[in-house]
């Protein structure tokens, strides 16, 4: 594959390919047990799931170094996990427990861990492209050679922020990285709806900044377009953007009755879901067996049930801690 | 010395680049051009276009740009060009910059500091004259000074720069040119009210623009042997609650000057607390010296007739002291 994948095959650890297979099931299944409890009310609040999208974050993620910056969205759960947030603190977050990543403040959509440089976790629709150039501009400015990776959907492309965004970085030449997740639709409003540009590469390119565009279904492909890209930017070339063309296969949150897709299409996408297609190829290569895939989804099984039983047991944030880190000296109002 | 409320900017910007690498300024026209209103003239040649930072006409982008650096590091200043523009960049300034450390369980905070000049009095029209200081001071997470005098103009900007937390500075554009001289122990407590004129019939509370108003009111007033304590607010979030209630306390009468709108404004809440805290100790009902509630009009007469005034605040203090 490329010199990053074969560096990590070399360090002796899990074959780079299972590693990207394994890193989507935990997603999938850490998911799968979300729904299952938002069903129990044990979860609640908004849940959007990213099931289906998983070749994203696990491709993207395993081109950055960990010293990189991570922004994201409010469909970040599998973000946080790969970018090394523990299923224990992800899980317990979504709890409402103070063991939380976030303390049990943010909930689902605001994950954040400063030690893993994650800067959530960000629900405003394109609220986190002017975070990343700011991030950028910082690293620059303290001459720190560092990537900033920037996950936003197509729908943040309407978004003022997206165009001031995106400028920025390109008129100051930042070491950002655009990560468009393209699933096509924002909420329930499809693309060609919403964009009177709906090829997305073609609309960036208008600021300069070169464009890659991806299948997100395909772990490898989004992989290796990622490292190029972040190759780029770590060599001081300015911003790059990507476009992993991809399909969420669940709801836009725990509410959303989909009235605007019809079940076909998501059939038809969900024929190529990252996951099955991904162990597909490496059990016709020979790179992996049946046992092997079970192996690795129990593992990730296990990995859930680990965290699940870590959420329940931690406690809850004291209601006295209430008014604590509105400000860091205290001063509320 | 005898220095301009600009000067005195200037000197807290240029000392605060000079001392700390991690400063920054940034914002529109505050390099080449020199600052829309000359604050920064002359630092893009002194400290280069990298720490002297010209934007685009991108409000939203570079103050959340502001937010990213801080979290990354830096210092950062982003001057906005006035108040109404700020309306752009709403959205990552309450929604970012005010919410992530406490979203985030303590993790992350925002050493910015953001600039704007705010206020009626130069015939701007409508889209340049306002004053939504307590929309600002609404929101938990951010500290909102007002400066109103020489020695406030050169010394919040470096006690908001020490804030770890966002700090956003409301510079009147009216004050800009006022004079006054510099003392030496010009250092500011950005947690406390200043009063700026001891008094014993009423207090009379003001903050940023309305400050000499309220000051000229109050010689007017001793001049028919009314002697007022003039309270300029100047922190307006969190509000120093404890200076305005001793003060009542010792007068017993209130009355609060605000540029604002009355409707919801900062002199309501000031208005809330008194009575909260002080309802047994006031001899009268207290009043509030408001903008008229229009959008603020261009034709200079109309202007004047919106905003408070030195003879409004006289009149509404008699009325208080039923004089």
């Amino acid at each position: 594959m490329n010199a990053k994948r074969k560096a990590k095959a070399a360090a002796g650890e899990q074959p780079f390919a299972l590693r990207l297979l394994a890193d989507m099931l935990r997603i999938r299944r850490m998911e799968e047990k979300c729904a299952e409890l938002y069903g129990t009310g044990k979860i609640r609040g908004f849940l959007h799931l990213y099931i289906g999208e998983e070749a994203c974050a696990s491709g993207a993620m395993h081109a950055l170094d960990a010293t990189d910056n991570v922004v994201a969205t409010y469909r970040e759960h599998g973000h946080a996990l790969l970018r090394g947030v523990p299923m224990d603190a992800i899980m317990a977050e979504m709890f409402g427990k103070a063991a939380g990543c976030s303390r049990g403040r943010g909930g689902s959509m605001h994950l954040f861990d400063a030690a893993r440089r994650f800067y959530g976790g960000n629900a405003i629709v394109g609220g986190g492209l002017p975070l990343a150039v700011g991030l950028a501009l910082a690293d620059r400015m303290q001459d720190i050679r560092r990537v900033t990776a920037c996950f936003f959907g197509e729908g943040a492309m309407a978004e003022g922020a997206f165009h001031e965004g995106m400028n920025l970085a390109a008129l100051w030449r930042l070491p950002v990285l655009f990560l468009c997740e393209n699933n096509l639709y924002a909420m329930g409003t499809a693309l060609a709806r919403s964009e009177s540009q709906t090829d997305l590469c073609e609309k960036v390119a208008s600021y300069k900044v070169p464009t890659l565009k991806v299948d997100g279904m395909d772990v490898v492909a989004v992989h290796e377009a990622t490292c190029r890209a972040a190759q780029q930017v770590r060599n001081g070339a300015g911003p790059f953007f990507v476009e992993l063309q991809t399909y969420r296969f669940r709801a836009h949150s725990m509410f959303d009755p989909e009235l605007y897709r019809d079940k076909a299409e998501v059939e038809e996408w969900k024929k190529r879901g990252p996951i099955h297609s991904f162990s597909a190829q490496l059990k016709a290569a020979g790179e992996l067996t049946e046992e092997g895939f079970l192996e690795l989804d129990a593992a990730a099984d296990s990995e859930v049930a680990a965290a699940v039983a870590f959420a329940e047991a931690a406690a809850w944030e004291p209601v006295g801690d209430l008014l604590k880190d509105v400000t860091t000296r205290g001063a509320t109002a | 010395m005898r220095i301009s409320y600009r000067e005195a900017i200037r000197q807290a910007l240029r000392e605060a680049l000079a001392a700390d690498p991690r400063v920054f300024l940034m914002g529109e026209d505050v390099g080449r051009y020199g600052g829309t209103d000359a604050v920064s003239k002359g630092f893009y040649e002194e400290f280069g276009p990298e720490r002297i930072r010209d934007t685009p006409l991108s409000e939203l982008g570079f103050v959340g740009a502001g937010i990213g650096a801080a979290l990354g590091g830096m210092r950062p200043i982003v001057e906005i060009m006035t108040v109404n523009f700020s309306l752009l960049a709403l959205d990552q300034i309450v929604n970012s910059a005010a919410l992530l450390r406490h979203m985030s369980g303590g993790q992350f905070s925002v050493p910015l500091v953001i600039r704007m000049a705010t206020g009626a009095g130069r015939q701007l029209g409508a889209q340049h004259s306002h004053s939504l200081e307590n929309w600002f001071a609404h929101i938990p997470g951010i500290r909102v000074l007002a400066p109103a005098t020489v020695a406030d103009a050169r010394g919040m900007l470096g006690a908001a720069l020490a804030d770890p937390d966002p700090v956003v500075i409301f510079e009147h554009a009216q004050l800009y040119n006022t004079e006054d001289e510099l003392l030496d122990d010009w250092h500011c407590d950005i947690e406390r009210a200043a009063i700026r004129r001891p008094g014993s019939r009423l207090s009379l509370f003001a903050y940023g623009g309305s400050l000499p108003k309220a000051l000229d009111a109050a010689v007017a007033l001793a001049r028919e042997s009314i002697d007022v304590e003039v309270v300029d607010l100047r922190v307006l979030r969190p509000l120093d609650t404890r200076t305005i209630a001793e003060s009542v306390r010792r007068t017993h009468r209130a009355v609060i000057v605000d540029e604002g709108w009355r409707s919801g404004s900062l002199a309501a809440e000031v208005m809330a607390r008194i009575v909260e805290q002080c309802f047994f100790d006031l001899d009268a009902p207290p009043l509030r010296v408001c903008s008229e509630e229009v959008p603020i009009p261009y034709a200079k007469h109309m202007e004047d007739a919106a905003l408070p005034q030195v003879a409004k605040i006289v009149a509404a203090v008699k009325e208080v002291l039923n004089v």
